[in-house]
């Protein structure tokens, strides 16, 4: 694998940056627009994964292996808080029979 | 050159499925085309020649995370096309706001300014072998508290999801 890699040329890192950036504001909408609580955990991973992969970016393009161990503990927090988040949305289900995000506002002020 | 139209097929691979996300109706849809996006950033690891967290990107998410929102999706029954949206001016501003935030993130990363630029192509900081090393040289307390994190999330979910406790 390494072989086929070197010998491709270098992609500058604003490419990156921009699209990192546009990954991340697509889920700042998604968790905005969407009612449904499931899409909003899917727009979490969203940005989750764009501030991964502009971490494993400047990386690799500083040669500094401290931002690819970063996202490792990135990876073990999100799983942790979709196993937990997800177990509380059956949770909510079970007992409501609705995920929608707008009915579930009894502690609202 | 070849990996300039690699970068750009799954940049804009990965923003259409992210963008599929958001714009279709049923769950499962939404579950499938977000499968999709992980696979396009797993390429964009695999093109940055950090292969190792590729695989374990794809593990991890393609594999688990998946693997659970699917079955969330199946035990509560999400696949009717239930049609609870939120009004039009609340979308248009959250649109709005979402590109200015880009707007903000783009200005703020150009003005950083970038003084050690290597070619990622060459650097074997992403094989197992050296991220091994700093892993459990470096990094040895934080892996291991992660590891007491997962079983309190394991723990978490478990008592969560049972049944009798309300």
């Amino acid at each position: 694998m390494p072989e086929i890699v070197n010998n491709m040329h270098i992609v500058p890192l604003d490419y990156y940056i921009i699209f990192c950036s546009a990954l991340f504001a697509i889920g700042v909408i998604g968790v905005l627009v969407k009612r449904n609580a499931l899409v909003i955990f899917m727009s979490i991973e969203l940005m989750l994964n764009s501030a991964n992969l502009l971490l494993a970016a400047f990386s690799a393009y500083r040669n500094d292996p401290a931002g690819q161990i970063f996202v490792f503990f990135i990876m073990v927090v999100a799983a942790a808080e979709v196993a937990v988040g997800l177990a509380l949305l059956v949770m909510i289900y079970r007992s409501t029979h609705t995920i929608d995000i707008e009915s579930l506002n009894k502690l609202k002020w | 050159m070849f990996s300039q139209y690699l970068f750009y097929f799954l940049s804009i691979l990965a923003i259409y499925s992210a963008l599929m996300v958001l714009i279709s109706k049923k769950p499962i849809h939404s579950v499938l085309y977000l499968t999709l996006c992980f696979f396009a950033i797993a390429g964009h690891y695999i093109l940055l020649n950090a292969q190792f967290l590729a695989v374990v990107h794809i593990i991890v998410y393609a594999g688990a995370i998946m693997v659970l929102f699917l079955f969330t999706v199946m035990l509560l029954n999400l696949n009717v096309k239930n049609e609870f949206q939120k009004p039009r001016w609340v979308k248009f501003a959250a649109v709005i706001s979402g590109s200015i935030l880009l707007l903000t993130l783009v200005a703020i990363f150009r003005t950083y300014d970038m003084t050690v630029i290597k070619d990622p192509t060459l650097t074997q900081i992403g094989l197992v072998k050296n991220l091994g090393i700093i892993l459990f040289k470096d990094y040895l307390l934080p892996f291991e508290l992660s590891s007491v994190l997962f079983l309190a999330a394991m723990v978490g979910a478990v008592m969560i999801g049972k049944k009798d406790i309300y």
